[in-house]
């Protein structure tokens, strides 16, 4: 009688069934959703463009698995975070950066900006866009030098990006919304195809990997500012399209753990970034300027978490039924 | 009544398996053990010794609290033990286990009750030995017996059954949808209701026809089907009652506070059949599933029996059950053994093969809210599980952490694995305890 029964079974809380969509597949669905700005990329720069994102993505990879390893901890990698976080670096500089300057700059994103503050789900900021601005400042000329695109006609090396011309004031030859929406201009890696950066950044939207108020705060936001500072509609769009703001606004904005938790936080928090780029761009020294307004505005995360809080809580905390 | 807004839920596999099984009632195992703790309230004292001959439906447990409710023998034969048994709950209950003779004779004490006024229907509902059906087992006639009464207005009837896999409510509207009428009729008559919701969600179409066909039939005027959206937790008293009559209803408030006297379906089903026929509640129709059952099917089970005996009926496991779930995979029990006994509120039997019953392993908060926005409530278990490690109850209590109703929505939508509906049912607990 006592072996007939199975007196040996798993106890555990409700509930018993959890669904399949984990951080590897919400970490997976990003990079998917990067995939048609990385093809554009090598489209538009060319087996360079190939090179430094595998360099990047396999460079951050050996970072978290080397860190884990000496620190003891449980290994990450599986999670796909640091492959993400490599290839966004990778995006972010331009596709002739040296590869061993590229491979410091995982090397601080990963190992400074993420595990060192406790790995993923703690970082106070970015890792990607703190890299970036660490590699902007370490190593400036390098990361202000633009390969042309492929289809260029002359024979230069080098060009400038689209706010760079427009930093010097030369108007006139400005690449037409055509060409910036196609991505057939100079500028880093992954952030000159407009087009295929707003098919990743639907994508993650209709998957509701991501929220659509960060990105619509922050892109509307330099849409609107540029409208009033410049009164042309022409210069809105191109300022929008132009630059780091759809990669930023889409990807690295929305990061979940450095941006705010609740709608209301995320509003400000995207037009802050949007205020932040369009004034740099405008008024600062630096041509660009979504960097240092996601690194402002994720350390501003806290603080809107609180704000967002106490209407959250004025509400009656649970919406009721409302 | 169409057009509001849903509360916020989440999409479960329905896994509605045995939808179309008929129910097939099992026969009488050698034993059966029944337990004295089968409703919300005080438990039962044994009214039976050991030695002493029993039979169907006669009265062997009761106690004198008013939420109580009488619990019958399922079967005829000989009480062979009274024993102390650790319950799914953790504490110890007493069990009366029966030796069966096979002969299932019908106690002398099952007869048709006299109902000549509401005081007659509410000892009606007790002596039944009704509970919520649904896992919540509270004492039915306390339900219809609320302090307000003349403040209540409306009946609505839990057919929602929005946990995954169970099709227990779905037979019974399909099989006994009369008497769920009849017994609506009883309740609406003697408590003077104005009018009968029936809240089934879309995902169970034989129920919707077949319930607005009987109402058709029977000219009934008074009572309405009210079809819900299938996505979980519709069927939570707190989200039912929301959808059916748009009124908030925070935790803590009872249904007839804000006017609405609701119950189970099945409940009422099934105390419409005693009061036709007098037999009490010693069986009840169970969902047998999961991917260890070899045949999953509906199945009457005398209360009482093993969970052995059930599943063997059931063809036996298929593979090695790792994990056995009373009620539903949302909000159901896992218990440690399969010596455990059925109960009332045992709508579902899931056995689970280790490929279901993993528990996965928790990785770090990723701050995506997922947790947020699945909760019908709008609450934040991320900060609830932060505040418990911190033993904050300070802020659990700010951020309502007693309005949870541990409806595990989000566990579920956790990409991490947080096992959040558990940090809120211990923070739910350390503020109890702090109150104090």
């Amino acid at each position: 009688m006592a072996n007939k029964f199975h007196t040996n079974l798993i106890v555990s809380s409700a509930p018993h069934i959890v669904t399949e969509s984990d951080t590897t597949r919400l970490m997976g669905t990003v990079i998917l959703a990067l995939a048609p700005a990385w093809v554009a990329s090598i489209y538009i720069f060319g087996f360079r463009a190939l090179l430094l994102s595998i360099v990047c993505v396999a460079a951050s990879v050996l970072f978290e698995f080397c860190y884990n390893k000496i620190m003891h901890k449980t290994q990450t990698i599986g999670d796909l975070s640091a492959a993400l976080t490599g290839l966004l670096i990778a995006f972010n500089v331009p596709s002739t950066f040296p590869l061993w300057q590229a491979i410091i700059g995982c090397a601080f994103a990963i190992i400074v900006v993420k595990q060192l503050f406790g790995g993923i789900g703690r970082n106070f900021s970015n890792p990607a866009i703190t890299a970036r601005i660490f590699l902007f400042i370490s190593f400036a000329g390098n990361m202000s030098t633009w390969p042309v695109t492929r289809l260029d006609a002359t024979d230069a090396v080098t060009g400038p990006t689209p706010l760079a011309i427009l930093a010097e004031g030369s108007t006139d030859q400005l690449p037409s919304l055509g060409q910036l929406f196609l991505g057939f201009h100079g500028g880093s890696t992954g952030e000159v195809c407009a087009l295929a950066l707003i098919i990743g950044g639907v994508y993650l939207i209709i998957r509701k990997v991501i929220s659509p108020i960060i990105p619509c705060a922050f892109i509307g936001t330099v849409f609107v500012f540029a409208l009033i500072a410049t009164g042309s509609l022409h210069m809105a769009l191109f300022h929008v399209l132009a630059g780091g703001v759809l990669l930023g606004a889409f990807f690295m904005a929305t990061d979940y753990v450095t941006s705010p938790k609740l709608p209301l936080g995320q509003l400000i928090f995207g037009i802050g970034c949007g205020i932040i780029t369009m004034s740099i761009r405008l008024f600062g020294s630096y041509p660009e300027g979504v960097s240092f307004s996601i690194l402002l505005m994720n350390i501003c995360t806290p603080l809107l978490n609180n704000l967002s809080y106490k209407f959250y809580l004025k509400e009656g905390g649970a919406k009721n039924g409302k | 009544m169409s057009q509001r807004k849903h509360l916020p839920s989440i999409h479960v596999p329905h896994h509605k398996n045995t939808a179309a099984a008929e129910t097939v009632t099992m026969p009488v195992p050698d034993e059966v053990s029944i337990s004295m703790s089968q409703n919300i309230g005080a438990p039962c004292k044994p009214l039976v010794e050991k030695g002493d001959y029993v039979k169907v439906g006669q009265r062997i447990g009761d106690v004198e609290a008013f939420v109580s409710a009488p619990i019958f023998s399922s079967v005829s034969g000989t009480v062979k033990a009274i024993e102390q048994v650790r319950g799914s709950m953790g504490g110890f209950e007493t069990h009366i286990v029966i030796e069966t003779d096979k002969k299932q004779e019908i106690s002398e004490e099952v007869k048709v009750p006299e109902i000549n006024s509401f005081e007659d229907f509410i000892k009606a509902a007790r002596d039944s030995g009704m509970v919520g059906l649904g896992g919540a087992s509270f004492p039915t006639h306390v339900k219809l017996n609320p302090k307000n009464l003349d403040e209540c207005k409306y009946l609505v009837v839990n057919a929602a059954e929005c946990e995954p896999f169970i099709t227990t409510d779905n037979r019974e509207m399909v099989e006994n949808g009369q008497d769920v009428l009849d017994g609506m009729k009883m309740i609406m008559q003697w408590l003077n209701l104005e009018r009968g919701y029936i809240g089934i969600e879309t995902n169970k179409p034989d129920a919707i026809a077949n319930m607005k066909k009987l109402i058709e039939q029977n000219e009934i005027k008074d009572m309405e089907v009210v079809p819900l959206p299938s996505s979980y937790p519709k069927g939570a008293e707190r989200v039912l009652v929301y959808e059916v009559t748009g009124q908030t209803m925070n935790a803590g408030v009872l249904p007839a506070q804000l006017g609405v006297i609701l119950d189970n379906v099945s409940t009422i089903g099934v105390m419409a059949e005693y009061i036709k026929t007098g037999m009490p509640i010693v069986r009840r129709r169970v969902t047998v599933d999961g991917d260890a059952v070899a045949e999953p099917k509906n199945v009457f089970v005398p209360i009482g029996t093993r969970i052995a005996d059930v599943v063997e009926f059931c063809g036996g496991y298929k593979k090695e059950p790792r994990k056995i779930i009373m009620g539903g995979p949302m909000m159901g029990r896992a218990t440690k053994s399969d010596e455990s006994p059925t109960m009332k509120n045992t709508s579902a039997i899931l056995c689970f093969s280790q490929d279901m019953a993993e528990v996965k392993e928790e990785t770090a908060c990723l701050n995506c809210q997922r947790c947020h926005t699945a909760c019908p409530f709008g609450l934040m278990p991320s900060i609830f599980a932060d505040a418990y490690a911190d033993k904050d109850v300070d802020k659990l209590n700010r951020f309502n952490v007693m309005q949870c109703m541990e409806c595990g929505s989000c566990s579920y939508t956790c990409p991490a694995r947080r096992p959040l509906a558990l940090t809120n049912k211990l923070a739910k607990f350390m503020v109890k305890e702090a109150s104090k």
